[in-house]
Parts: structure tokens; sequence; C-alpha cells
């Protein structure tokens, strides 16, 4: 009798469980990789059950960290639930940076698919897939990188991150992606996001943003980078919005399908570069003057 | 066309359904239940959520979660029950009839929504109630009279006739954070005077024995790590008479409500978590201790072990969420 009951209990929980199993069927019918540290093309699911943690005496829930830590598995329907209302509220507040990560990564699918191949085409792109450099604080020597000269790639970027109180800590981590290799490409560009600015040399107020999301718009495809760079000057005040159609957006559409493709930059390697000399091998164009820094601009305009 | 897909979905459910019952059969033992099982090692388990987790750790964990969700605690429930959260915990007190003079104590209650509730009732009774002065006064005593039988009133019974045992709700919670929330709303809506805001935990009462007439707890007990204990400690408190009142998240009766409320709960309101609370995994515990719960009957049954009679439920909304309760007799 006993038995019985805990069969019965047993068969309630996975009818309950189902929903859990379905996020995971989900996760593994799209295509997976379990290689860690190689660029491998993914191989398709083969028997899952043998693979997922379903199994009562790990301690962390079911689900979660299923592919990488942080990992949420969500399905069909969630993501595209989670994407409606990220997107929503992206742009009604757009302090909320965990909801444009999430519109990102919910909406990202094909551009990130299509991210990885052209990484994998290019050589130092393929480098960076296999070693997977992080950029935090850890990794980052923020003392050193103000102890360049001026001129410098590092120099700038640690100006940018004193001047405006940024640490590179602060990006969040992927937790949508349903796909190891696919995590690693979004978080690469979640965290050269400041990097771009620097290059660029866009201060972080919303028409920088904006300015940069375009130039991201033609170098990643994302579509999170499109929308904002289409909705982002809706809240722009009218001066900035002038100065974005007539200067800035021109400049950056030709920036932006002009130049190389910056998401296969070992940027770690080019700290001590010169940001003038930096900018000519990654073909860009300089940027227009009067962004608005209110120190010394040493750009020149093109 | 449709015919294949579906097959093979049932194809796929049944393969998942199989290996999964063929894999835990073995590991009966092991099942999930809400009364404590043994692990491999000594330490005994329960579940939080659809994780299995040491016991001790549970209660940290629950506190985790309510000190993530509480600044949002209202605005989540409002969204994720469309506001029918309201009408539940007003036909609750309704149910409870409290009359003024009632003293409750207010479990797990740390935003303060069943006590504000049950204040406004007992307000409402007061200006309604039959004792009220004015409508005594169908024949006037001539002012001669009227001096000396008023002081003649209190000079005998002790107290004075308006003078009466006022309402009172003590407010007890484990977690400071919804105390808090509990706090600035009870000032924003002038109960402080009529509200005592006390942290503890609810399997183990920083209260007196047999001092309050009504028990509540809602949408609280799931949360706990042991519910016996719970009642036990409201058995305590509560007067000879007094009532233990539960509201809580239950099962769905109907086969086919069940499917919707699942896929609404499971597809819907972690994403919900996520948008509107930045907490995703809060809300998928929400959802999953929800299914965790004893049923209606088991509970209803627990109450009765704790020394409860007359013990009942009463489902509302087809088993979403039910009542029940019990009396200290």
């Amino acid at each position: 009798m006993n038995s019985f009951t805990n069969i019965y209990k047993t068969l309630n929980y996975s009818k309950y469980s189902y929903f859990r199993r379905l996020n995971l069927l989900q996760v593994c019918k799209s295509r997976v990789t379990r290689h860690h540290g190689l660029a491998t093309y993914s191989t398709d699911v083969k028997e899952e059950n043998e693979e997922m943690h379903t199994d009562s005496e790990d301690n962390h829930h079911p689900g979660y960290d299923y592919l990488y830590s942080g990992h949420i598995p969500t399905t069909r329907f969630q993501k595209t639930l989670l994407a409606i209302g990220s997107g929503i509220t992206a742009i009604v507040d757009p302090a909320r940076d965990d909801m444009v990560s999430a519109f990102g990564e919910t909406t990202g699918y094909f551009a990130l698919q299509r991210l990885r191949e052209k990484m994998l085409k290019d050589p130092v792109g393929r480098q960076i897939l296999e070693e997977r450099p992080i950029l935090n604080s850890s990794t980052l020597d923020i003392d050193y990188l103000g102890s360049l000269p001026e001129n410098t790639f590092g120099k700038h970027y640690w100006k940018f991150l004193t001047k405006n109180g940024f640490s590179p800590d602060a990006r969040l981590p992927v937790q949508f992606v349903d796909d190891d290799d696919l995590q690693y490409v979004m978080l690469r560009y979640r965290q050269i996001h400041d990097l771009f600015h620097t290059v660029l040399g866009m201060p972080p107020h919303m028409l920088g943003e904006v300015i940069v999301k375009m130039v991201e718009t033609f170098q990643t495809g994302l579509p999170m980078c499109a929308l904002a760079a289409m909705f982002g000057p809706v809240r722009l005040g009218p001066v900035h919005r002038q100065k974005y159609f007539t200067t800035y957006l021109p400049w950056a559409i030709k920036c932006g399908s002009s130049a190389k493709f910056l998401m296969a930059v070992y940027y770690e390697k080019h700290w001590e570069q010169d940001l003038q000399e930096f900018r000519q091998e990654l073909n860009i164009i300089e940027p227009p003057p009067g962004i608005g820094r209110k120190k010394k601009n040493t750009e020149n305009a093109s | 066309m449709a015919a294949p897909m579906v097959k093979r979905s049932s194809l796929i459910i049944n393969n998942i359904f199989s290996n999964y019952i063929r894999k835990n059969i073995s590991k009966c033992k092991r099942s999930i239940s809400f009364s404590r099982v043994n692990g491999g090692e000594n330490t005994s388990q329960t579940h939080f959520g659809y994780e299995n987790i040491p016991e001790d750790e549970k209660e940290e964990r629950v506190y985790k979660v309510f000190e993530n969700v509480a600044t949002k605690y209202d605005l989540m429930n409002d969204a994720m029950s469309a506001g029918i959260h309201r009408l539940w915990k007003d036909y609750f007190i309704s149910k409870m009839a409290p009359t003024p003079g009632t003293q409750l104590v207010d479990v797990a209650g740390g935003t303060g929504d069943i006590a504000f509730r049950f204040l406004n009732y007992v307000r409402n009774e007061d200006s309604e109630s039959y004792n009220n002065q004015d409508r005594q006064s169908d024949v006037e005593t001539p002012p001669e009279l009227r001096s000396i039988s008023e002081s003649d009133e209190i000079s005998e019974s002790g107290e004075s006739k308006t003078e009466k045992a006022k309402s009172f709700v003590t407010i007890c919670d484990i977690n400071q954070a919804m105390l808090d929330v509990g706090k600035s709303k009870a000032e924003n809506l002038g109960f402080s005077s009529e509200t005592c805001f006390i942290q503890g935990n609810a399997e183990n009462l920083p209260l007196e024995s047999n001092k309050y007439d009504v028990y509540t707890i809602a949408y609280g007990i799931r949360n706990c790590t042991h519910i016996d204990k719970v009642l036990q400690e409201a058995y305590r408190v509560l007067k000879p008479g007094g009532r233990f009142m539960c509201l809580e998240f239950s099962h769905v009766t109907n086969p086919l409500i069940q499917q919707l409320y699942d896929s609404y709960s499971f597809q819907v309101i972690p994403v919900m978590g996520q948008v509107l609370a930045q907490d995703w995994k809060s809300y998928q515990y929400l959802v999953e201790s929800i299914r965790q719960f004893p049923k209606q009957e088991e509970f209803v049954e627990m109450i009765r072990n704790a020394g409860f009679k007359m013990a009942k439920y009463e489902n509302i909304t087809f088993g979403v969420t039910a009542i029940h309760s019990g009396f200290k007799i």
C-alpha cells in the first residue's frame, strides 16, 4: 500500500514536472554542444534522457544551469512572451539593462548563429571562440590601463570607465540562450560594447548609445540593436535628435557597413596600440566632432 | 496532417514518462513528499519547489526569496492573478465574519493585506453596530436625569459603556523585509495604532498561549518547513473557542481548468517575474511550491491531527485557492 501511494505520488509529480521536461526538451531539440572550450560545430541531439540532470539527488534545481552556469531553459512560448515583455519594458524604462539583455537573448537566435559562423571563418574570431576570453575586473588590470600613454586604446578605455564610473563587471550574464557557444558569443558582444564606445569615440549618454547601437546593427545583425537604434531616438531631446539625423546617423551607417568585422577582434591584445592607428586598422572612419566630451577632443574630422 | 504530429508528440510524452517512471520506481523512497524524508546521508531532506534540499537550508532559502520579492510583492500579486487575489482575500474575511473586539494574529502576514482588510471590516461593523448609541435614543431622557444616569453607570460598572476591547492585529512574519513593507503601508493607511508587527518563525511563535481569537495564515503555510509544527503553534496561541483559518493555493479539481492553470503557471508566471521583478527563480519556486503542497483532504486531516475540531475546507475558483478552517474547542 505504501509503495502504491509512493508510485501515485511519483506519477503526480511527473505529471506536474511535465513543464520542466518540456523546457528541457525544447533546449535539447535546439542544437546542443557540450564541448566547452572548443569551437566545434554543434552536434545534433542524441538520447537526451541520460544527459538531463533530473535525478532527485542533485541539489540544484533540475533545469537551471543546464548548459552553462546561469542558464534558465525556456520554451518557445516563454521566449516569445519574454521578448514582448522585455521589449516594452526596455523602451519604457531604458535603465532596466536586464530587460535589454533579455530582449537581445530571446530575439537573437538567428543572428547569433550567423555571428558564430562569421567568427569561425575569421582566424582571430576562431581563436576568440576557442579561448573564450572574459572581460571582468579579475582579468582586466585597471591600473595598468591607466598607466598607458595618452593616445593609446587602453588609456582611452580607462578614461571611459573611470569618467563614467563603470566597471567591467557590470555586464549581466547570459540566461536565456539555449546553446553554449552562442551563449559565449552573446556574452562577448555584451562585454565589448564598452570597447565599441571607446573605438567609436561615443560617450554613454542616450545619443551615444543610439549611435553605437546603429553601428552594432550593421556589425552583428542582432534584432535588439536594430530596434534600439530605431526606437531609441524617440527618447532623444530636440538638439540631440537634430544632431543625430544630420551628422551622426549617416556617419554611423557608413562606418558600420564599411568597418571590418568588429566581433572578431581580439581587443585584449591592442591595449598599447595608438587609437588612430587602431581605427585605421579596423577601417573605422574618424567620428565627427562635437559629440560632447568635455575634455579636449583630439580626434580630427574625417 | 495533424495525426502524425499528435502521434509524434504523444510518443515523445510516453517516452519521457516511461523513462522517468522506470528511473524513479526504484527510488520510491526518495520521492518528493511534504514530510521528512531520509536522504542518503544522515541529513533529512525536504522539497524546495522541485529541488530536494536539506531541511535546515529551506528556511534560509525561503527567506531569500521573500527578501528579493518584498518590494514588488503587491505588484506581482496583482499582475499574476489579474487582481483576483483581492477578491479571494475579501471573501476570506467575510467568511471569518469578525466582530468588533476580535484579537487577530496574522502569521506570514508581512505586507498586511489580511490585517488591513480585517480592520476595515470591523471598523465598518463598529459604525453599523447594534450597540451604536444613535439607535438607542428613541426616547430622550430629560436633561436633569441624563447626567445622573451616565455617572451612575460609570461608577457602577468599573469601565464605561463605550469602552470595550478594541480589535487588534498582531502581524507576525519571519521576513523583516516584508514586515517593513507592511509597516509603511500601515502608516499610510492609518492603521498603526491597531497593528503590531513582530518578526518570528511560524513554527515557534514568540507569542503567549491562549491569547488570540482568530489565527490566520494567508499564502504562507506552504513555505514553512514543518506544517505540523505550524499547526501546533496555531493551536497553542488560540484561545479556547478560537478559530484557525488558512488561505492557500491548492489543487484544482477540474482537469480542464487544471491544464489551463498549469500552462499559465509554468509558462507565464516566471516570465512575468523576470519582467516585473527581475527574478525568474523566485516565481518558478512559487509555482512549484504550490504543486508540492498537500491536497485539500490531506491538509484537513493534518488540521484535525493538530487538535482542531470542525475542520473543513472550501474551494474557491475551482480549487485554485482553498480556505481551510478549524476551531479550538
